[in-house]
């Protein structure tokens, strides 16, 4: 598609793909009706440790900067905890439309290198694409090794008393209907193309 | 009997081992017939939706429409699970793009989902289903005196509207009270855990786990239940790097529910596998 070919000169044009993605949020055009009072910013465990607060989002978004945001650790210190979307008084769902803005980042490659959370997704999303479901064992190792090995090694005790309890399965189980996955997926790219 | 088409979820398997062993026994000793999905995938998870949310959607949907060919309640054991299924679901059934995109992708594997499946935690199953009346009759062994408390973490009575109430749910200490434990008064019942905050930024996550445990045992509790595989991982396993780092002293054993529940029923622990937890509860196993 032409749009991952967007570079950082097309900025301006995230405004246009982020409404477009955004579309199959429920109400996503509550996103208009923001009062920018904070109680997202107010709600969120992590906002502290973020470049830019969750009101501030909105605001950037409105003045076209979302490029911003995504290039910001801000989206990738949300935990998905949905208590900006249960408290927003105008009904904004922000947690979905943090999901909205992660896939972009990967999408457009606009995120920072520092950033472990998308290479954690990654490895994630790779594992399961192979057999199903996740292999706990084989998504951690892929994730260690590409952010820091010497991560891995303080990992190797907790992983150790897991193994002995039975909690820790070194080898991956694949299901039966693999071929099903790769096909639904196959037909959803192309479904999107429509 | 009362049959549930069951979804462990992919930490069942190895991680939370002992929460799938103990749920299904649990269940079994309630009078609920888990049958567990065949050939279910992952759900999708928070950690898939963050690089591609269609193609995560695309895997519950797969997962529904399978539940639907069985046409019975889809029960669940964790949050994060729940949550995508629910979303899933919600999208599949809103009439929009979306909806026309992830149908059309099930067809190329000759599937399809009408939007019948209900999709619920195994905490309403039992508090909402099966009730007081038939759980107290089942109470073997009345848990006087222990203190635990009632987390809840979030995914599931959050976003509002699906389950409980959002900022402060209820079902869980009932639950507790009715198999003659003492749920606590525990204020950060509903708040975050940090999910996979844990693995990719571990450094505000520990903060969020430190202010959890410590609220539970101010709040005099003697352990905690949790309802989601994730938030048992985070707050079991890194109690000694957190005692460490904010020099507080943790060694609180993380239940997960169904174990308590059983406890009560009188099942052994080869049943609830109580002794693979990470933080030794035998002396609170063995009180009762």
């Amino acid at each position: 598609m032409a749009q991952d070919t967007l570079v950082s000169a097309d900025v301006g044009s995230l405004n246009e793909v982020f409404l477009k993605e955004l579309a199959h949020v429920p109400e996503w055009e509550k996103i208009r009706t923001c009062i920018q009072c904070g109680t997202c910013t107010a709600s969120c465990p992590t906002s502290r440790t973020m470049d830019y607060k969750p009101r501030e989002i909105v605001g950037l978004f409105r003045a076209g900067m979302l490029d911003k945001v995504l290039r910001s650790n801000t989206v990738w210190t949300c935990a998905s905890c949905y208590y900006c979307s249960t408290r927003c008084p105008s009904g904004i769902r922000l947690s979905d439309i943090m999901y909205v803005l992660r896939s972009l980042g990967i999408k457009f490659g606009l995120f920072s290198r520092r950033e472990a959370y998308p290479v954690l997704a990654k490895a994630f999303a790779k594992v399961v694409d192979r057999y199903g479901r996740n292999a706990e064992m084989e998504m951690l190792t892929r994730f260690y090794l590409s952010t820091g090995p010497l991560r891995l090694k303080d990992q190797i005790g907790l992983g150790f008393k897991m193994f002995r309890r039975g909690r820790l399965h070194l080898l991956p189980k694949a299901i039966q209907g693999r071929r099903d996955i790769e096909k639904i997926m196959a037909r959803l790219k192309e479904e999107e193309a429509r | 009997m009362k049959d549930y088409t069951y979804y462990p979820g992919c930490s069942a398997e190895a991680s939370s081992k002992p929460y799938d062993v103990s749920a299904r026994n649990v269940a079994r000793a309630v009078g609920v017939q888990l049958i567990e999905l065949q050939d279910w995938n992952c759900c999708g998870a928070t950690t898939y939706m963050s690089v591609e949310e269609k193609r995560a959607m695309a895997l519950s949907a797969r997962n529904l429409a399978l539940a639907e060919k069985e046409d019975r309640d889809l029960v669940t054991i964790c949050n994060g699970c729940y949550c995508v299924l629910t979303k899933t679901h919600e999208c599949m059934t809103a009439g929009g793009d979306l909806e026309r995109q992830l149908a059309g992708a099930l067809q190329a594997a000759d599937l399809e989902y009408r939007g019948t499946v209900k999709v619920r935690h195994l905490l309403d199953v039992l508090v909402n289903d099966i009730g007081e009346d038939e759980i107290r009759s089942k109470v073997k062994k009345e848990l006087k005196g222990l203190k635990i408390a009632p987390y809840y973490g979030c995914q599931l009575s959050r976003p509002k509207g699906r389950f409980g109430d959002p900022e402060f749910p209820t079902e869980l200490d009932d639950l507790l009270s009715w198999l003659g434990a003492e749920p606590v008064w525990y204020p950060l019942k509903a708040k975050c855990c940090g999910g996979m905050l844990m693995t990719v930024q571990p450094g505000v996550c520990e903060e969020m786990v430190y202010k959890l445990l410590s609220a539970a045992i101010d709040s005099g509790a003697e352990c905690l239940a949790t309802l989601c595989p994730l938030c048992q991982m985070n707050l079991e396993a890194y109690q000694e790097k957190i005692s460490r780092k904010f020099g507080r002293r943790f060694e609180l054993p993380i239940f997960y529910f169904t174990q308590i529940i059983g406890l009560a029923l009188g099942l052994d622990d080869s049943e609830l596998l109580i002794g693979d937890n990470l933080i030794s509860s035998g002396s609170i196993a063995a009180r009762y």
